[in-house]
């Protein structure tokens, strides 16, 4: 470079902006020192002073890290201040641009958090792995939440709007105070126990960090954890993040989030259902098309552009069905013959008639009745006896009755 | 299949099935006009379920022996 040339206070200031921006130190730091001079300008940016006894250093927050403030900064506080050292080159000057302030005294919950948080995610409860399938169409949706306050009546009004056909069962539990994670956690095990429910949704509406606390309790998250019914949590406002946001099977960013998560939306139903109809009549319709190009087809082959030699084809075909049948009706024929021989001799050996080669006779009157009893005849009647190879017709001399014994 | 007993998310199911059934396009055409028939009558299952459905909000509280009891909600 050359050393005589001349720089515009512009180009120095790039110059030294450059330096600051390509130190990685500089673009992640915390500092810790006390409020001054704190001031909210009509735009929503914060400007302050952090000092301590020796030093100053000029900060600027803008509106869209100053919204997810949890308190109000007031000087003479003292802060953990998080964020990035740049230059603001109007002013020659630099600057932290600051990103988020912690007060130092809360800054305890913030170390519990952190400390539940590693505890948790070391033992697996975060695991994606873990995590279950919300139901696509809920049949039954448990609300554990307050049933006083905003949150709850947002979530029902927003699931009667978009899908009232899944049904609503609110536990109410209190959400904030030293009660609040053990009724939290047993409404949770209890809508299992019970199977209440599809879907749970936990959560509450907007508050202070203590305020949102239970959610960061363990008991909380290993009822979350344990649960078979699907979880969604939905805690505080969007920036607001939770152990139970961490453990749930679904994070919502509020309360009505939940609701929009949780179940479909009517019209977009009806939407895809008109879209299906018009879909299928479509498919059916490109069926029946196909169909009748097909009939097209069929009707310029052979079979029926030429008819006579369809039929002489045809009869090629009966001709070898008729002799394939013909060969068939013989030799069963000839099958039924035989079991007509073997059936005749069967029936021969049962026959009466075998009885009379044994020296036994039948006796009927003129009538053909075979006589079985001397009350059927009497002197003179004309009877006919049958011997094994022919007959002989005789006339009752005389009739015996004999009396039983 | 008996379409009135349908839930939604069993009707819608089934739906989806025959759509892209018909939408192959390689089923006889009595089992496609079968099918279609079908689908008709799911379609109107679902938009009936649609068109009936109203919100029911309860409380759940644990009764006497322990099981839940619903209670009215009042919003």
């Amino acid at each position: 470079m050359d050393e005589t040339r001349v720089f515009s206070v512009s180009e120095l200031n790039g110059l030294i902006k450059e330096l600051f921006d390509h130190t990685p130190l500089f673009l992640n730091i915390s500092v810790r020192g006390e409020l001054s001079n704190y001031k909210v300008y009509p735009s929503g940016h914060h400007y302050f002073t952090l000092k301590d006894s020796e030093s100053s250093l000029r900060c600027v927050m803008f509106k869209s890290s100053a919204m997810h403030l949890r308190f109000r900064p007031e000087s003479g506080m003292s802060v953990t201040a998080f964020g990035r050292i740049s230059v603001f080159p109007r002013d020659g000057a630099y600057q932290l641009y600051c990103s988020a302030l912690m007060p130092e005294g809360t800054g305890d919950l913030q170390v519990a958090f952190e400390q539940l948080k590693k505890k948790l995610d070391e033992e697996g409860l975060f695991d994606e792995a873990h995590k279950k399938p919300l139901p696509d169409y809920p049949q039954r949706i448990a609300i554990v939440t307050s049933s006083a306050g905003a949150a709850v009546h947002d979530m029902i009004r927003i699931l009667g709007h978009r899908w009232p056909m899944s049904k609503v069962l609110l536990l109410p539990v209190r959400v904030q105070g030293a009660e609040a994670p053990a009724e939290i956690a047993g409404a949770i095990r209890y809508a299992n126990r019970h199977a209440i429910a599809d879907l749970i949704i936990t959560g509450r509406g907007g508050g202070s960090i203590e305020d949102l606390w239970a959610f960061n309790d363990e008991r909380v998250a290993r009822a979350i954890y344990a649960s078979e019914i699907p979880v969604i949590s939905a805690v505080g406002h969007e920036p607001d993040v939770t152990i139970s946001d961490y453990v749930a099977d679904r994070r919502a960013s509020t309360p009505s989030n939940a609701a929009e998560i949780a179940v479909p939306d009517a019209s977009e139903q009806r939407q895809m259902l008109s879209s299906v109809s018009i879909r299928s009549a479509q498919a059916m319709d490109k069926r029946l098309r196909q169909m009748r190009s097909e009939t097209e087809n069929l009707r310029s082959r052979r079979v029926l552009r030429d008819a006579g030699a369809y039929l002489d084809d045809r009869r090629i075909e009966l001709d070898h069905l008729r002799d394939k049948l013909g060969a068939s009706m013989e030799s069963a024929l000839a099958r039924k013959k035989r079991d007509q021989v073997r059936l005749a001799a069967a029936l021969d050996a049962m026959s009466p008639l075998r009885v009379l080669t044994r020296g036994y006779a039948v006796a009927s009157d003129e009538n053909g009745r075979i006589v079985t009893s001397t009350k059927m005849i009497r002197k003179g009647s004309r009877l006919h006896l049958r011997l094994s190879d022919g007959g002989a017709d005789c006339t009752v001399e005389s009739v015996k009755e004999e009396t039983e014994a | 299949m008996n379409t009135e007993k349908l839930s939604y998310e069993e009707a819608i199911e089934r739906l989806n099935k025959i759509v892209n059934d018909l939408e192959k396009g390689n089923l006889p055409l009595a089992d496609s006009l079968e099918l279609f028939e079908e689908g008709t009558a799911l379609m109107k299952r679902c938009t009936e379920l649609l068109d009936q459905a109203e919100q029911k909000v309860v409380m759940l509280k644990k009764g006497a022996d322990g099981a839940p009891v619903e209670l009215p909600f009042e919003e």
